[in-house]
């Protein structure tokens, strides 16, 4: 079995402030893994560390084959990122933004033609290729902002909030696409408010005051918390938080 | 007694050439004292419904009335009965939260001290940071702000757009007890939301998408309505299971629902012959009939419509 993402003692302090508190934990390959916290957790300040944008203060982890304190800048080349509050640029056309992500992570000219291409028929989007991102609907640009994403072919995408507010077919839409990539090996690693989300995930772990209070399926997590959904279980363990905003 | 009748009322936006209806043909009723939901997603119309309720749009046509009065003739009159907290967080960022609610209570020719009582649950949790500048508050803060300054008048009515979008599953949960608490309080409240899971937290919802009422009811009557038995599906391999159920002919619909797809049948009588079928694949299935939820009645509402996300030209 291999581990896209490993995870030793990783902490971050700010000053006196610890945000990460000596997490631990493991991902497999194409697992679905879902990363949850109330506001102010520290899940913003963990996932930048997994994505190679900040340095642990102590601690060690393993991305992507990559050792997090010697090559963040190779993390990022062989991950990818999507977030609902900023992924593509609504001025340029769909087929801009694709070749755009595709030179940004060195593809070649030949490469990022043929990449459109797929990209463009698996999303029955040939005829919008030249449409400016802007002016289509909310999930339509969310498949999008996936698809380029996942442009230069990364071993682990990483997920921040990915599906607030689009409808509940767009949104199953969207789930399709993320189990099609899990399936053929992608890691995928999820965060998100919404406990519903959390439900389709391979395994869940929820971060409360910095630290890692609970990592398991969904499944064991209804059980171990006696609780019916995802959401009972969260608020059982955040409304112990001690973090003030 | 109806504190809100909105008849066919229509409304487009953009340029004449080439209209975006937002709105088309709604009608509705929200009787005083009621805690009315509007269930829908990005981009259904929420939003204008909402501006056109506060008077603050007119509709292209239909009629509206807000506590009796008419939304384009009586408009200085609605605003003095109604709350409204806009989707995006719309106070002054710069002020304190103490000098956002006294500018609000001024506005409306009252002070904290008047309506203390019916802020209070509200303002507890505030008083700390009352020296806090606004912008500087973390978002489930801004958000009871906000709330605050929309009542600080005693609003008879109080409009809610998606106030607990991306906000945490604590936080929505102590927001929704205050709303509770408010509407003992007698307070008609509207509220949208795009989660499905917040309709049942509602007296009556109505169901919106791409500018339509799908239903309107109490959220059991809708869930009681879904019409059709439903199956919870669940295998060692979820993937490979809903591309194998949806090559079943006897499958109607297949939808993933976080650890299960919901499956519905062409004919329910042929469940077994489904799970014959299907654990004929190698899975390890699991499966049990289950009440419909509201979002198991969205989707089939909109697959019966026909609904499909437009394609822009």
């Amino acid at each position: 079995m291999t581990y896209p993402i490993q995870v030793q003692n990783l902490t971050k302090k700010f000053d006196q402030f610890t945000a990460v508190d000596n997490i631990t934990f493991k991902v497999k390959e194409g697992e679905i893994f879902g990363f949850l916290g109330a506001n102010g957790a520290g899940k913003t300040t963990a996932m930048r560390m997994l994505c190679g944008l900040s340095l642990p203060t102590s601690g060690e982890a393993e991305i992507a084959g990559f050792d997090l304190n010697k090559y963040p800048e190779k993390i990022k080349k062989n991950i990818g990122y999507m977030s609902q509050k900023f992924s593509l640029y609504e001025d340029l056309t769909v087929r801009e933004n694709i070749r755009f992500y595709g030179g940004i992570y060195g593809l070649d000219n030949e490469k990022i033609k043929s990449k459109t291409n797929t990209m463009l028929s698996t999303l029955s989007l040939l005829e919008e290729k030249n449409t400016l991102v802007k002016s289509l609907p909310l999930g339509w640009r969310q498949k999008i902002a996936f698809s380029v994403a996942m442009v230069h072919d990364p071993k682990i995408i990483f997920l921040d909030e990915p599906t607030g507010g689009v409808d509940p077919i767009a949104r199953r839409e969207f789930w399709n696409m993320i189990y099609e990539v899990a399936n053929n090996g992608t890691t995928v690693f999820v965060t998100t408010h919404y406990m519903d989300e959390a439900e389709y995930c391979s395994r869940v772990c929820i971060m409360v005051d910095g630290r890692i209070d609970a990592l398991d399926t969904p499944l064991s997590l209804k059980k171990q918390f006696n609780s019916k959904d995802m959401n009972e279980v969260f608020v059982k363990l955040a409304r112990h938080s001690k973090r003030t905003e | 007694m109806n504190a809100i009748v909105v008849e066919k009322i229509k409304k487009s936006s953009g340029i004449k050439k080439k209209p975006v209806v937002a709105l088309s043909d709604i009608s509705f009723e929200v009787k005083t004292g009621e805690l009315f939901g509007f269930i829908g997603a990005d981009g259904a119309g929420k939003t204008t419904l909402f501006r056109i309720l506060t008077t603050l749009l007119i509709p292209d046509s239909g009629k509206v009335s807000i506590g009796g009065m008419d939304v384009v003739d009586d408009f200085k009159k609605i605003r003095k009965i109604i709350g409204y907290m806009p989707g995006k967080f719309s106070l002054y960022q710069d002020l304190t939260v103490e000098e956002n609610i006294q500018f609000f209570a001024t506005i409306f020719n009252t002070t904290l001290t008047e309506n203390y009582h019916l802020v209070k649950d509200i303002y507890s949790h505030l008083e700390n940071f009352k020296d806090r500048k606004a912008g500087a508050l973390s978002g489930g803060m801004k958000q009871k702000l906000a709330l605050c300054c929309a009542l600080i008048h005693k609003p008879k009515i109080l409009f809610l757009d998606e106030p607990t979008t991306g906000v945490d599953a604590v936080s929505r949960k102590e927001f929704w007890e205050l709303l509770k608490s408010l509407q003992e309080k007698n307070i008609t409240i509207v509220v949208s939301t795009p989660y499905m899971d917040e309709a049942t937290l509602c007296d009556r919802v109505a169901l919106i998408h791409q500018g339509l009422i799908l239903q309107i009811n109490e959220p059991q009557v809708i869930t009681q309505n879904f019409g059709k038995p439903l199956w919870a599906f669940q295998s060692d391999n979820m993937y490979k299971l809903r591309l194998d159920l949806l090559s079943l002919n006897e499958v109607e619909s297949c939808y993933p629902f976080g650890q299960y797809h919901h499956v519905t049948l062409n004919n329910p009588d042929n469940i077994l012959e489904v799970e014959s079928k299907i654990k004929s694949k190698n899975h390890e299935l699991r499966y049990e009939k289950i009440p419909a939820s509201i979002e198991d009645c969205f989707l089939s509402l909109m697959s019966e419509r026909k609904i499909e996300t437009p394609i822009p030209v």
